[in-house]
């Protein structure tokens, strides 16, 4: 009876069974309100990540929280399910391309006379300095998410085994 | 020994404790680290980036360089943590294949 | 900034930091550690950095509970010491 109110890797560390990490968990609700819930976290973290100017967030915290979504698909869905919607291979795609992007971000003003990440020297007509700067960081901030989304769900899946 | 750490332990707890009272209030206007660099930061956030949350713009602009650390530390934690914990649990399943 | 709310989540805050450190079963040790992390993140919301509590209430009280259960689901239950 108390099976049901934990979720499947509590219920398998605590009773120690052989049961696989990558299997789904058998209760339908959890399905069903895992699809209903994962679609409204991902908005909410990427409204977190691109609303950073106006409120607390940023790339952080908005690509744990799409870290997480993802990480609730792989502990409710089992592997085959979830793979299906984020393939492993993505995880580290994500990462190294969120780190290659964020750093060619930061290279570019450096061949307009700025600093490393000096976006406002970057000369885009009809952009004043200040338009830069404030696109600047939210690109910043996108590419900062897409790193930490990825990074995160591929330390996931090599700690579970998944992503082999 | 579990007596000797729990004195070392109080010892070091009362100094710090002695010590703290010497800080600065928090939010003190008048501490050291709020009277250099952090009052450009804080006058200069919305004029210089349009972005009402210093926070951010500060995180993502005046500090650039310290993000960009970051996120590469993050990476690198990633970048590690697959090639560690992949590359053995191949080479485990390669080592039971063979005994099998 | 109400320092009766500072005291009492900081007294609870040692409080899960010494459950944490002397419970023998781990996996109630990870729920401790949850919870010290879900207490901080209120710790910094209260403090007046929502940015550093959301940090936290992500990282601390969800990711890395996730991380450790996953680590515990190879390893033995029962701690030694």
């Amino acid at each position: 009876m108390r099976r049901d109110f934990d979720t499947g890797l509590v219920e398998a560390v605590r009773t120690g069974t052989s049961r696989e990490m990558s299997d789904p968990y058998e209760s339908i609700f959890v399905h069903v309100v895992t699809k209903a819930m994962v679609p409204m976290i991902q908005i909410f973290a990427f409204y977190v990540i691109t609303h950073g100017h106006y409120s607390p967030g940023g790339g952080f915290q908005g690509g744990v929280m799409l870290a997480a979504s993802t990480i609730l698909l792989r502990l409710a869905l089992g592997r085959d399910e979830s793979f299906r919607r984020f393939p492993p291979d993505w995880g580290a795609l994500l990462a190294g391309g969120g780190t290659l992007l964020f750093a060619i971000l930061g290279v570019i003003p450096l061949f307009f006379g700025g600093n490393f990440l000096d976006y406002h020297y970057v000369p885009i007509p009809g952009v004043d300095p200040v338009g830069l700067r404030y696109w600047g960081i939210l690109l910043a901030e996108v590419f900062i998410g897409f790193l930490v989304w990825g990074a995160l769900v591929a330390i996931y899946d090599a700690l579970s085994g998944g992503g082999r | 020994m579990r007596i000797l750490s729990l004195g070392l332990l109080a010892l070091l707890g009362s100094m710090l404790a002695f010590a703290a009272g010497d800080l600065p209030a928090r939010g003190d206007p008048g501490s050291p680290a709020n009277t250099h660099v952090s009052t450009v930061y804080i006058e200069g956030a919305l004029e210089d980036s349009n972005t009402p949350n210093m926070v951010t713009a500060v995180l993502a602009d005046y500090r650039g360089f310290d993000t960009f650390g970051e996120a590469v530390v993050v990476f690198a934690a990633a970048l590690s943590c697959l090639f560690i914990l992949v590359r053995r649990r191949r080479e485990d399943e390669e080592h039971e294949e063979r005994t099998e | 900034m109400i320092w009766q709310l500072d005291f009492w989540l900081m007294l609870v805050l040692v409080m899960f930091a010494v459950a944490a450190l002397e419970v023998k079963d781990l996996l109630a040790a990870v729920g401790v550690l949850t919870g010290y992390s879900f207490l901080m993140a209120l710790l910094f919301a209260e403090l007046g950095a929502p940015d550093v509590a959301l940090t936290e209430a992500a990282l601390g009280a969800a990711l890395t509970g996730v991380f450790l259960l996953v680590s515990l689901f190879f390893l033995d239950r029962r701690s030694e010491d």
